[in-house]
């Protein structure tokens, strides 16, 4: 339901109701911590930052009007019945197979805090580092550049030449003008 | 078929899904969600791979990708706007400044 949206807004609510579903899961699979983590991460953090540049965008009915005409259904029906075929197949595997009971096994969070400060702590560090250069990298990329000639380019060199020549006479001339009083 | 198996295939049918996605939109921001996607199912199969070894290396990969993802998304939708101001289009077609 994400991909198929028009209009941006749609396709951010139906990814974070998937982030909620995935989160779920894995509440499902026995990881608790990483539950918490996908919620407060995915759905509060990067679902809030695509909401702030749509509305800094300001796109409106223009671009889902552009959209809906790049997404005619000769577009897209072969690869939705693509995933139509996995999704059959996926309902035919569960639905094959006798149902039993899923069994929980919780890693704890204390396991996985001792393992990630333990054995991982080079990798911990090098997070760090990608996330400080993603914070700097997107506050330069994001500023607005103005377009800064060079002080000679700015007003062409021989007006340049020709201001500071003026200048000087001017000097000159109330110097002299000094003298003479 | 255990658990661990059906979420794989679920990461799977995801990540198949992300893929369709960055393929057939033109949108810049719609690309970068289906980034965002495909980059969970693949932290969702490493949670599942965990979860059937009784393992927590599997969520550490998680936390990872998570950082990594963040990172990413924040450089991406920076370089959206700058784009945005610079061309007043978010089709990926008409940003052909870089083809020779």
């Amino acid at each position: 339901m994400v991909i198929t949206r028009f209009h941006p807004v749609h396709a951010l609510l139906y990814l974070a109701v998937s982030f909620f579903s995935s989160s779920m899961v894995f509440l499902s699979l026995g990881a608790p911590f990483v539950a918490a983590l996908e919620i407060i991460v995915y759905a509060g953090a990067i679902i809030v930052l695509f909401i702030f540049v749509v509305m800094m965008l300001n796109l409106g009915r223009e671009t889902a009007q552009q959209e809906k005409e790049w997404l005619k259904p000769k577009v897209w029906v072969i690869p939705a019945a693509l995933v139509l075929l996995l999704l059959i197949e996926m309902i035919i595997l569960l639905f094959s197979e006798d149902k039993q009971v899923m069994q929980i096994a919780v890693v704890e969070p204390r396991k996985l805090a001792l393992s990630l400060y333990g054995e991982y702590i080079i990798a911990v560090e090098l997070t760090g580092f990608l996330l400080m250069a993603g914070i700097v990298g997107a506050a330069h990329i994001g500023k607005h550049k103005k377009t800064e000639l060079h002080r000679f380019l700015q007003n062409g060199h021989t007006d340049k030449e020709k201001t500071t020549y003026t200048r000087k006479t001017e000097t000159v001339t109330t110097e002299q003008t000094a003298i003479h009083e | 078929m255990n658990s661990a198996q059906m979420v794989l295939m679920v990461a799977a049918v995801l990540f198949a899904l992300g893929l369709v996605g960055v393929l057939t939109r033109k949108n810049v921001i719609f690309m970068l969600i289906s980034v965002e996607i495909m980059l969970n199912a693949a932290g969702m199969a490493f949670v599942a791979a965990g979860a059937k070894w009784q393992q927590p290396d599997g969520q550490i990969m998680f936390l990872f990708i998570l950082a990594m993802a963040a990172a990413e998304v924040s450089v991406g939708l920076a370089l959206v706007l700058q784009i945005y101001h610079q061309h007043k289009t978010m089709d990926v077609d008409r940003l052909r400044e870089l083809r020779d």
